[in-house]
């Protein structure tokens, strides 16, 4: 009778056998993906999922995205630590067989396992496609023994949007197909800063932001081209080819001014604008905030605001630049009370700028209305620098002396929108070059980008900041940035500097620190819903240059749908019909 | 009932005294005992065993077993010349509880009741020992049985089995996980162990 039940239950296990193997290819569709399990965690520090012995840790990357399925809730986060685990502790002490794969085998992921820290950014939607729940800033955490998967195509697209007019794509997340896409309304909204250490591609990705914003059309922007490689065309070094140009790519869209005419031709550029600046146009205040490039004391400095005085408002630097010799220099300090010797220096210095092909003595109409008047008709501005770039002097003038005009310019166009008598000015983005030189500590209270910086969006003009050396920039400054792209950084402090005053700037710090030093940065900030890896974008092929000019296109929507693989339609479907 | 790879064919012995962790039965052939690690089954529903001990010994443990085989060729002889010894010998063997069958499903913990004295003991088939084995619960109750040689018998507890597996390897490495799973605080016991089982 023994024998009868077990050899029942033993034909009921043949005929169940295939539906249990069944059951098993199930779980293992629905598990794809599969991490571990969260074993702990905390709000602030984010969650510890342990590895599934399945999985090893070196698929897991830093920076990758990760859900968790909670009870109510699904989690979106980013993998920001990985370390290995074990639950003996002397583990380590013991000499182990581990010549013979099956104990070391059996050890992995049992004994010895990988585990990832999860810092879980957002929640979203329980069911996939429900437009209904937007994802939103996790407050928070998965219980205990929740399902950690690596995130699907589908979950980042719901993350970081599709690509249309709002939205830019400014690359890819890391190993992955999906497009991650920067809110422009967003990004222009404060200012945005643009780090790395030389070479790291912080040129590339501001051509990419400065292409998303054209094509937005939410604002214009200027461009204070150092180097001269953002209006037509630059050198990518590394594959020493030629990379076009904004100008290049949407030529009625963008204006191009030169100080350097020469240069630009031989560049085979055709400036739209030649800019000249008059003396008349530079203020006591441009003096002071050439002081260090200049090598002037404070004194001899704030005596430019005597001869002001004396001279009076946009005549001073002609007449003094026209005194004969020191001797008259001299008489002058008598006459304004200044320390002979400091205004000395300043004749000196000042006379300097002479060389300066771009200042003269009157300049005819003034630099900044052209530029003002290019930006109201929606156009992007991008001056050349030419042969000046390299002389941070000039480069600091020109573009804080412009700055100035147009800040005052959208102040007034501002004030008339409020009191009724005007329309809004048009958002500017100012782009800057080694921002540290304008917007240190003690230069930044000084320059109008400082006060662009802290008075924000309050008339319309942000600042996209780019620099090599962001812990130089003044913290109050830095602080207003609403959206930090950063590419590898070495410096410890500078580390620090991009990162202060963000959540969860520890795991981020890791994840900064393992950067690959070409096209990689970490975002975050207004512009995406939470810090990311992003693999950025081509830019520099023909097909690229295609895509940039094409625009956010349907095409895109199409060509999510035909990567998805079956499974993924299904569950897509799914979601659609329910 | 009785067909050639029946359960009458894999009859080996007697239950003859039984608690709820564990039962000793008595073989009906001399020195034809259970492998050690080996599994057995009893009563109705039938209860699985893990053979951890076979003894073979003199019926009257009062009468001390002599030798008397000297000056005689071969053992076979020794038997020849004294055909009284097989009749004042046993050999018994004890089995650890490892699990059940209830109903349609098998249960890898201890069942409420010990088979029943003179329940029939029968060595497992292949098919059974995969099947009993498709959950390796059990092994913590060879772990925690207390047993001077619960480790060893752990060893060839798998290692008897995995002879019975269509897959032997990937039946072994399960098992690996398994030990790993319940020995993850003993790393020294574990690794002793896998040793044992490693093919």
């Amino acid at each position: 009778m023994t024998e009868d039940s077990f050899a029942a239950s033993g034909a009921q296990n043949g005929a169940t056998g295939p539906n249990h193997h069944q059951d098993n290819q199930l779980i293992n569709n629905q598990d794809q993906g599969f991490l571990g399990l969260v074993v702990e965690g905390s709000l602030t520090q984010g969650v510890e999922v342990r590895l599934d012995p399945g999985t090893s840790v070196e698929n897991i990357k830093a920076g990758t995205f990760v859900t968790i399925q909670g009870s109510q809730y699904r989690f979106f986060g980013v993998a920001t630590d990985i370390s290995l685990g074990n639950s003996d502790a002397r583990l380590k002490h013991l000499p182990l067989d581990l010549g013979d794969p099956f104990i070391s085998q059996a050890l992995l992921g049992t004994v010895a396992y990988g585990t990832v820290s999860v810092f879980p950014n957002l929640v979203m939607p329980l069911v996939l496609g429900d437009d209904e729940v937007a994802p939103a800033a996790a407050k928070t955490i998965p219980p205990q023994f929740s399902r950690a998967y690596s995130a699907s195509e589908a979950d980042v697209a719901i993350v970081f949007g599709q690509e249309d007019e709002r939205h830019f794509w400014i690359g890819n997340p890391l190993d992955m197909e999906a497009k991650l896409c920067l809110n422009l309304d967003e990004l222009v909204k404060r200012s945005i800063g643009v780090f790395g250490k030389s070479g790291t591609g912080k040129t590339f990705l501001t051509r990419l932001l400065l292409v998303g914003i054209l094509q937005g059309g939410q604002a214009s922007s200027l461009i204070f081209d150092m180097h001269s490689e953002y209006g037509h065309g630059g050198r990518d070094s590394d594959r020493s080819i030629m990379v076009k140009g904004l100008k290049q790519l949407f030529p009625s869209q963008v204006s191009t001014f030169t100080l350097d005419e020469e240069s630009s031709r031989r560049r085979g550029s055709t400036p739209d604008e030649i800019v000249r600046i008059g003396y008349s146009e530079i203020e006591p205040e441009d003096v002071e905030l050439l002081r260090e490039t200049l090598n002037l004391s404070d004194v001899a400095a704030s005596a430019a605001f005597n001869l002001e005085q004396k001279f009076g408002a946009g005549k001073w630097m002609e007449a003094f630049l026209d005194l004969e010799d020191r001797a008259a220099v001299f008489d002058l300090a008598a006459e304004i009370q200044v320390q002979p010797n400091a205004l000395g220096s300043l004749y000196n210095r000042l006379t300097r700028l002479k060389r300066f092909g771009f200042l003269v003595k009157d300049s005819g109409r003034a630099a900044a209305a052209r530029i003002i008047e290019h930006l109201e008709r929606g156009k992007q501005v991008v001056l050349e620098f030419g042969r000046y770039g390299d002389d941070l002097t000039a480069y600091i003038l020109v573009s804080n002396l412009l700055s100035r005009r147009i800040h005052d310019a959208y102040v007034r166009q501002k004030e008339e929108a409020e009191g009724g008598t005007g329309k809004e000015p048009r958002p500017l983005v100012l782009v800057i070059e080694e921002a540290h030189k304008f917007l240190s500590p003690s230069v930044a209270p000084q320059t109008i980008f400082g006060t662009i910086a802290r008075e924000m969006r309050k008339y319309n003009v942000t600042l996209m900041v780019i620099d090599q050396r962001p812990s130089v920039i003044s913290s109050e400054v830095m602080s207003q940035v609403g959206t930090r792209l950063t590419c590898a950084l070495d410096d410890e402090r500078d580390i620090d500097a991009v990162l202060a005053g963000t959540s969860g700037s520890r795991q981020l710090r890791g994840v900064l620190a393992r950067l690959e030093p070409k096209q990689q940065a970490l975002i975050f900030g207004h512009a995406l819903p939470m810090p990311v890896v992003v693999h950025t974008r081509e830019y520099g092929s023909a097909e690229s240059y295609a895509q940039l000019t094409r625009g956010p296109m349907r095409e895109s929507a199409d060509a999510v749908e035909s990567s998805e693989t079956p499974e993924e339609r299904l569950e897509r479907e799914v979601a659609e019909l329910f | 009932m009785a067909d050639g790879d029946g359960l009458m064919s894999r009859i080996i012995g007697e239950v003859v005294a039984a608690a709820s962790t564990s039962f000793v039965a008595q073989c009906y052939k001399l020195n034809e005992g259970p492998p050690l690690g080996s599994f057995v089954r009893t009563g109705s529903p039938a209860v699985f065993g893990v053979v951890y001990q076979v003894t073979t010994e003199p019926l009257d443990s009062s009468r001390p077993v002599l030798a008397r085989g000297e000056g005689l060729e071969t053992e076979e002889e020794l038997f020849r010349n004294n055909p009284q010894l097989s009749r004042l010998f046993t050999t018994r063997f004890e089995a650890l509880i490892a699990g059940f069958w209830e109903g349609e499903a098998c249960k890898q913990f201890l069942p409420p009741l010990p088979p029943a004295v003179h329940s029939f003991a029968y060595a497992c088939s292949p098919e059974e020992v995969a099947r009993f084995t498709e959950s390796l619960e059990f092994i913590s109750l060879l772990l925690n049985s207390g047993l001077p040689v619960a480790d060893e018998l752990a060893g060839a507890c798998l290692r008897g089995a995995a002879s019975a597996q269509a897959d032997g390897p990937a039946f072994l490495s399960r098992a690996g996980r398994a030990l790993a799973g319940q020995l993850a605080g003993d790393v020294p016991r574990l690794s002793a162990i896998l040793r044992r089982v490693a093919p």
